[in-house]
């Protein structure tokens, strides 16, 4: 069971989160403009890592913010927090 | 009777003497002894038959790896557990305990056949023999297997015990209260980490606290004493917290671990009583200790499972820790010295033993001590079979030859009544394994040891694969020094004597001049498989160590293999010519020993078991007989029967009522989300599929919310209170879900917007009165409101005051009538449903529940979410294209809308059914054919919501149906069990399709 640390609450058990998937995919600004394989490549497809991943979190049973969390899949380590509307750390690409 | 206590250890408490029943016959034992000790005390052994074979069994160790000492306690019908160890169970006066694998008794059983036809039951028999015919398996199969196998039985009414769960936190967590734990714990404690040391035992100490072997000294004193010391300093340590009786059941990620503490299980019934039987902990450490010891192995042999024989510790532990032998002519047959301190032990207190040791000669200090006592040892020699059927009486040994491949010479046969056997030392590495640890394999002892050690956890001490006195207290103090980043001398100057083991030999399964084939050499005692179904599976073809314990059930019973693992790898290991080391291991799964569901669950039984949420109105309702439904959470009115109606007549009357007069229902659940800002506008436009920028102030809308891949998702009304003030409905199921998404998108796609969301569910509660007499009813309930057509239209709202508490009054209409929604703070919705039903009286304004509410809404065709719906539907699949604006650029699950798939004519749509006899009702979710004679048949949809409609006197219908849009008047068959229903496609709406009960 995670402890994650919220970027408005600190640290708090797994069970008060629940997970958003992939982060950094950006809902495209003109869908009209897109054709079906562009559109289902937004709406379904997500990569799934073994190592390092970029994933969204929703603190839904606190102050429900969404936040991103790096985490290694590979061990289940979260090696970083940050808010919504900031950039990954660069040091994990 | 019998006594085999021959001595007293200051463990045991003679002064008190504790009865207890075992299969029906009473003994005694004293406070301190364990079942399994006090049956040993009483001189029986014989304990249970094995799975399988139902071979006569013995108990076989004194701790959690036991696999036959299998016990069911207690025989009430709520308070009766079965799967419990009797090396474990603390002994209790009036504890009542049987046997659980001999039906019909431990002495005499039809099972024991199985014995003289084993050869009929091979590896993966199971599978082979249960498989065919079919029809046999519930009637035949599973109840012979069940009746005849030690399963146990479960308690057949619910639990009276009380269980707790409780959360805790600590810097530091120590796993065992042995040498090394009780060092680890104090180290730690003492440099003002907050500590929790937890044993599974009555009390600390481990393997050393009853130790008593001259050759093993610290500082000068026996290993035992120095230890008793040690304990006495730490239980002052004030932050260290110490639980015994306490087990860790699982170790999970980021060191949160779950640990199971027995509090009444030794207690005496009348003790028992209102006190909480086990508590959960729920542990968070920064760091983790581990110092789980290990257990001795077993070794195999032909028929190395008959009752009296023993893990030469066990027999060991027995004596100087209980007071007990479990012989008076006692075999040890090892391949290591441990077995030369049981013997010693043995010696000192006058018990005849001899040893038979696989290894060539031996030297170290225990094993001169066993010699210059005259104690005779036969190296390089092996035990090829033993005797006695109940239990053994004698063995054979032979010599070795010199690969150990096989044996030479003459046999000897030896007289004994107890063997113990010791075949080296397993590492207990499941704590390790289970929280994500690798393994690394030891060639030189043939053990499996934690590769790695992390920041936050390590394992000390003979877990870790450290064995000898000096070497577990150095290695121990140095690695938690390093671990804890400390610097602790406390044990600088201690002087530790032990003898050391110098020479090793380990075969996996024993020579013998019988073909295996003809022996019985058990490697898993529980679930009874041998070498030879282990070589068996290889045979057939099984390579993994996962399948072969699949096929052979080695290691998969309540024991988890924990003394069956290892040998099961060895014999894979040297029949298919590999080295152990790259086999791996099994997968060590939680729970360590077996829970309680009663502790998993805690309090959270009966009415704790969910949280149920009750509208203000809720006492009402229940005053007034109404039957309740469960949506999420909340408890609704389901309907309001009278004079002993059933649902059918209740829901017939109450639709009829709405529809004639007036109705009342309780619509507090529906979700509520008031959302506020200067963009509140635009934000609606992208939720919803339909337009919001020129909804008036004052003015209501429906609204439909779609997901990203363009499928309904929820609905409902919308109303705009002021410019930048709106308050939405949602589903009552699918209120948290709707505002989660919305949130989503707010804070991660438009955080541009200024948009607050806030659940107001629980704040408001609302009374929704329907039918054409509701205008009088809102007339007398607020007689200053002009509730003229004009002035308060469909789909409007208007505040006004009741009293003095103000209401917010949607006209708005789920079954088609002319209706008022009157919403008020929640403290108030008792008050108001009172007051609307009285002034509804003389209009006979009938409460209706969310029966009648769904019949009403069918009668207009109006959807609901979740029902005729499931995730597949598009608006165009519910013929509802006019809510969906073509004028947006965008919104929530547009661009799907026109994908190549949902642009698809033939998919399932809705559409209304009517059956040909109006008084068939049909069967929500029945399948829809259109011709039944071509095999396969074809599937054309299925129903989603059925009625029988008073107000049209005849069976309504909603239905989806590929193609169902063009498909009007087209007739349809609804195949059930013994007949075809016969049905025409219809029109969604069935009643007052213009509209008018509207403003009726
Ligand atoms: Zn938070």
């Amino acid at each position: 069971m995670f402890l994650i640390n919220c970027p408005f609450c600190g640290e708090r058990d797994q069970s008060e989160f629940s997970s958003g998937g992939e982060a950094h995919i950006v809902r495209p600004k003109q869908p009209t403009e897109l054709s079906d394989d562009e559109w289902a490549e937004y709406l379904f497809m997500r990569k799934n890592i073994k190592g390092i991943q970029f994933e969204r979190w929703n603190h839904v049973h606190g102050c429900r913010k969404w936040f991103n969390v790096v985490r290694d899949t590979s061990n289940d380590k979260i090696l970083s927090v940050y808010k919504m509307g900031e950039k990954p750390p660069v040091n994990y690409k | 009777m019998p006594n085999y206590r021959i001595h007293k250890t200051e463990y045991i408490d003679e002064t008190k003497r504790v009865s207890f029943k075992y299969d029906g016959k009473t003994y005694f034992g004293y406070e301190g002894d364990t079942l399994a000790s006090a049956l040993l005390a009483n001189g029986i052994h014989l304990v249970g038959r094995s799975f399988k074979y139902h071979r006569p069994r013995g108990i076989v160790s004194c701790g959690a790896e036991e696999p036959n000492a299998i016990c069911q306690i207690g025989s009430k019908k709520d308070l009766t557990e079965p799967n419990v160890r009797a090396t474990e169970l603390e002994l209790y006066e009036g504890l009542e305990a049987s046997s659980q694998n001999c039906w019909p008794n431990v002495k005499f059983d039809i099972g024991g056949i199985n014995n003289f036809i084993s050869p009929l039951i091979p590896a993966g028999f199971y599978y082979k023999t249960f498989m065919w015919p079919k029809s046999f398996w519930k009637k035949v199969y599973e109840p012979l297997i069940r009746l005849s196998a030690g399963l146990g039985k479960s308690p057949t009414e619910p639990d009276p015990d009380i269980y707790d769960h409780k959360h805790v936190h600590y810097d530091v967590l120590v796993i065992g209260g042995g040498v090394s734990g009780i060092i680890a714990a104090k180290m730690a404690a003492k440099n003002n980490l907050k500590t929790l040391l937890v044993d599974d035992k009555k009390i600390l100490g481990g393997s050393t606290i009853y130790q008593n072997n001259e050759s093993i000294k610290i500082d000068d004193k026996l290993s035992s004493e120095w230890l008793k010391n040690e304990i006495q300093e730490i239980k002052k340590l004030s932050n260290l917290t110490i639980k015994t009786r306490t087990s860790i059941a699982a170790y999970h990620g980021y060191n949160f671990l779950l640990a199971k503490e027995n509090l009444t299980d030794h207690l005496p019934e009348e003790k028992k009583k209102n006190k909480i039987r086990q508590r959960l902990w729920k542990i968070r450490a920064k760091k983790v200790v581990i110092a789980t010891g290990s257990i001795e192995r077993p070794l195999v042999f032909n028929n190395n499972d008959r009752p009296g024989i023993l893990l030469s510790n066990s027999i060991n532990k027995y004596l100087d820790y209980y007071g007990v032998t479990c012989g008076e002519n006692i075999i040890l047959f090892t391949n290591n010295d441990s077995a030369y301190e049981t013997s010693i032990s043995l010696h000192k207190k006058g018990i005849k033993n001899i040893i038979v040791d696989l290894r060539k000669s031996a030297s170290s200090k225990l094993i001169k001590q066993a010699e210059s006592l005259g104690i005779k040892i036969y190296f390089n020699h092996v035990v090829t079979n033993t005797f006695g059927y109940r239990k053994i009486n004698s063995l054979e040994i032979m010599k070795l030859s010199e690969d150990g491949n096989t044996t030479i010479g003459d046999k000897i046969k030896l007289s004994c009544d107890c063997l113990g056997m010791s075949g080296g030392w397993t590492p207990m590495v499941h704590m390790h394994t289970q929280s994500g640890g690798k393994l690394d394999f030891r060639d030189e002892d043939q053990v499996f040891l934690p590769k790695e050690n992390s920041e936050d956890k390590i394992s000390v001490g003979s877990c870790n694969g450290d064995f000898d006195l000096e070497n577990i207290i150095d290695k121990t103090v140095n690695k938690i020094n390093k671990f804890l980043d400390i610097d602790n001398q406390d044990y600088q100057d201690t002087n530790i004597i032990c003898s050391k083991e110098n020479d090793k030999r380990n075969i996996w399964l024993l020579p013998n001049k019988i073909p295996l084939g003809k022996t019985k050499c058990f490697i898993d005692f529980q679930n009874d498989s041998t070498a030879k179904d282990i070589k068996l599976a290889l045979k057939e073809g099984f390579r993994s160590i996962e399948h072969v314990k699949r096929y052979t059930t080695t290691g998969m019973a309540t024991d988890q293999g924990k003394l069956s693992n290892m040998h099961a790898l060895g014999i894979i290991a040297d029949t298919a010519g590999v080295k152990m080391g790259t086999l791996g291991t099994t997968t060590f799964r939680p729970p360590f020993t077996p829970l309680t569901f009663g502790t998993l669950v805690g309090r959270n039984v009966g009415k704790f078991f969910e949280v149920v949420r009750k509208t203000s109105m809720h006492e009402w309702h229940v005053e007034n007989n109404a039957e309740f439904e469960n949506v999420g959470q909340w408890k609704r009115p389901w309907y309001y029967p009278k004079n002993g109606e059933n649902m059918h007549d209740a829901v017939q009357r109450e639709s009829k009522a709405a529809r004639d007069s007036a109705g009342i229902l309780d619509a507090s659940t529906l979700g509520k989300i008031d959302i506020q800002g200067t963009d509140a506008s635009e934000f609606l436009n992208r939720v919803y599929t339909n337009a919001w920028s020129k909804l008036a102030i004052g003015k209501c809308r429906y609204g439909l919310m779609l997901n990203e891949d363009g499928m309904v998702y929820d609905d409902g009304v919308t109303t705009r209170i002021s410019e930048n003030h709106y308050l939405m409905t949602t589903t009552t199921g699918g209120a948290a879900n709707v505002l989660s998404k919305l949130e989503d998108y707010l804070q991660t796609e438009w955080p541009e917007l200024d948009v607050y969301l806030t659940s107001v569910t629980d704040h408001y509660s609302t009374a929704s009165i329907c039918g054409p007499n509701s205008k009088k009813i809102l007339n007398k309930l607020f007689p200053n409101l002009d509730l003229s057509d004009e002035n308060f239209p469909h789909m409007s709202f208007k505040e006004e005051k009741l009293e003095n508490i103000n209401c917010r009054i949607m006209r708005i209409s789920f079954t088609g009538e002319q209706s008022y929604e009157i919403n008020i703070e929640s403290k108030y919705g008792h008050s108001l449903w009172k007051m609307c039903i009285e002034a509804g009286k003389e209009f006979n304004l009938t409460p209706y529940g969310t029966e009648t509410m769904h019949l009403l809404r069918a009668e207009k065709g109006f959807i609901i979410v979740g029902q005729d719906t499931d995730g597949t539907m598009t608006p165009s699949d519910l013929q509802m294209d006019w809510i969906v604006s073509k004028k947006k650029y965008d919104f929530i699950g547009k661009r799907s809308l026109y994908r190549s798939d949902t642009i698809r004519e033939d998919r399932k749509q809705l559409v209304g059914l009517l059956t040909d006899d109006p008084k068939e009702i049909l069967e929500e979710g029945a399948q829809i054919v259109s011709d039944i004679k071509t095999k396969p048949i074809d599937m054309l949809g299925h129903v989603t919501s059925s009625y029988f409609s008073p107000n049209l006197n005849k069976s309504i219908a909603l239905a989806v149906v590929r193609s169902g849009k063009t498909m009007k008047g087209q007739k349809l068959i609804i195949p059930m069990e013994n007949k075809n229903i016969n049905v025409t496609v219809s029109d969604t709406i069935f009643l007052d399709k213009e509209n008018k009960r509207l403003n009726a």
